[in-house]
């Protein structure tokens, strides 16, 4: 209970200081709402059903990339690192491709998978992937030497090893790679709601209501999308205390 | 020291090997009685571990050969404890899953594995849980843990590089009385790699004193102290000889 009263208390401060803003004016009330026009009209877009399927939409979607970006980027990075000269070889590539904004890759996306929701996953997981890749292969690369001595000398084959030792050595590191990796996507996933022909999600929400100067709703749907990405964030802490009990101990 | 064949447990000759054109071992031979703890002790960087590395074929040699009754290590069971049992333990399994897992790996039958490792449990006195986790252990715990696993084997050679040196003096004290017993019991050959003069003395059959690189033998020391060595052993006049010869030889080794 104590561990959340921080957090409330901030949230609290938060809302007061907008408050504040409002009745200081520090801006048009039209591009600023009070907070209570806010929730009154993210509360009406839930209720009607459609910014909960805007949500979902975008949910399902940053969901569709991670698991495909994991699917590729777990068993390739883990593969890669246990061959650390091969990995040192396409290193530059992998990095190359992961310092590129994954945003001006979407024209080429396109041309790829066409205008549907295609390539608002492929754009997502292409970037996640390499992340996740590039997280599990140092994973593996950093295995302490003397565990996989250990596991040679107790009779393990190569094979044997990269089970019973790389991919546990790894775990800590594929799970950060995995946190980074679903933030990213869904980075990627709103802004190509925006961009790319959409006619649901959070990203095209939030445009809209920008357009249409609900500058309220416009507001609510920010904080679900920042409620989202905490959460996600959050989920994947708790799995890693969970999986990776010895990390770190 | 000649040794018969039947006798010799270990035979190493002409052993080669060199770190970027340094050479630390070149021609080097050694022969181990069957059942011997030997010890090997010498100045830092003189290849103690090196050495026990290429027996356990952890290490590729440049040349020579390392034979167990005329077989190759890989032909053998081997135990190997590390001086680091916090990164040679496996975090991610229980302690009885460490012990557990060499004898796997050679195939015994569950009903086996579970009867040694009770075996391993009552020989050495265990009193904590083996079903927590390695990082849940105090240091002497674990490298108990790590010992068991090694035995787990039931090696013909066991390798302790260095085992007691991340534990504080009271622990090294118990664990070392520990070892000495269960080795003897067993007849385990074993080769210590030490950096502790008393511990090489009090622990061993055969002392090997090794000279700075390229490495030779100093002193071939045999302890003929009676077993079991208690921690009073370590005030018998035959100790307190035996300490002064081999530091007065080290210090000769050093300076050479």
């Amino acid at each position: 209970m104590r561990a959340l009263t921080g957090p409330a208390l901030g949230a609290l401060g938060f809302v007061l200081l907008w408050q504040l803003a409002v009745l200081l004016r520090v801006a048009d009330p039209i591009l600023l709402p009070p907070p209570a026009e806010a929730f009154a009209e993210t509360w009406r877009g839930f209720a009607d059903g459609t910014l909960a399927h805007d949500t979902w939409r975008t949910v399902q979607r940053t969901g569709l990339a991670f698991l495909i970006a994991s699917a590729i980027g777990v068993p390739l990075g883990v593969a890669l690192g246990a061959q650390e000269k091969l990995y040192r070889g396409v290193e530059f590539v992998v990095d190359f491709f992961r310092s590129t904004p994954a945003s001006a890759l979407f024209p080429l996306f396109l041309i790829l998978f066409g205008p549907g929701e295609g390539t608002k996953v492929a754009v997502a997981a292409f970037g996640a992937a390499l992340v996740i890749l590039f997280n599990a292969a140092y994973g593996v690369i950093n295995a302490r030497r003397t565990r996989v001595l250990a596991a040679r000398i107790m009779g393990a084959s190569g094979p044997r090893i990269l089970v019973d030792v790389l991919i546990w050595e790894a775990l800590p590191q594929i799970l950060v790679g995995m946190r980074s990796g679903i933030s990213l996507a869904l980075v990627i996933v709103v802004v190509a709601e925006m961009f790319i022909g959409s006619t649901d999600g959070l990203g095209h929400r939030v445009i809209n209501a920008q357009m249409l100067f609900e500058s309220g709703l416009m507001y609510g749907v920010i904080f679900v999308a920042g409620a989202l990405g905490y959460a996600l964030n959050l989920l994947f802490i708790l799995l890693e205390k969970r999986f990776v009990h010895w990390s770190g101990r | 020291m000649s040794l018969t064949p039947r006798e010799t447990a270990i035979t190493i000759r002409g052993l080669r090997k060199a770190f970027g054109g340094q050479p630390v071992y070149s021609g080097f031979d050694l022969d181990v009685r069957r059942g011997d703890i030997l010890a090997i002790f010498g100045p830092n960087g003189c290849g103690k571990s090196t050495l026990i590395n290429m027996a356990a074929g952890l290490l590729p040699r440049d040349g020579g050969e390392i034979l167990y009754d005329g077989r190759e290590v890989s032909e053998i069971r081997v135990g190997y404890v590390f001086q680091n049992y916090r990164e040679a333990l496996f975090p991610w399994r229980r302690a009885a899953e460490n012990i557990r897992y060499p004898m796997r790996r050679m195939g015994l039958p569950a009903a086996q594995v579970e009867q040694r490792l009770q075996g391993l449990a009552e020989r050495f006195r265990v009193r904590f849980d083996l079903n927590r986790y390695p990082y849940e252990l105090s240091g002497g715990q674990q490298q108990l843990v790590s010992i068991m696993r090694a035995l787990a084997v039931e090696p013909e050679v066991l390798f302790l590089d260095e085992p007691f040196s991340a534990l504080d003096f009271e622990t090294t004290l118990s664990l070392r009385d520990l070892l000495q017993r269960v080795l003897k019991e067993l007849g385990i050959t074993t080769i210590l790699v030490s950096h502790d003069l008393e511990e090489s003395i009090i622990l061993a059959d055969r002392l090997l004193m090794l000279t700075r690189r390229p490495t030779t033998v100093a002193d071939d020391v045999p302890i003929d102290l009676p077993w079991p060595r208690q921690a009073e052993a370590l005030a018998s006049p035959g100790f307190v000889a035996l300490k002064a010869r081999c530091l007065d030889v080290f210090q000769k080794a050093v300076a050479a």
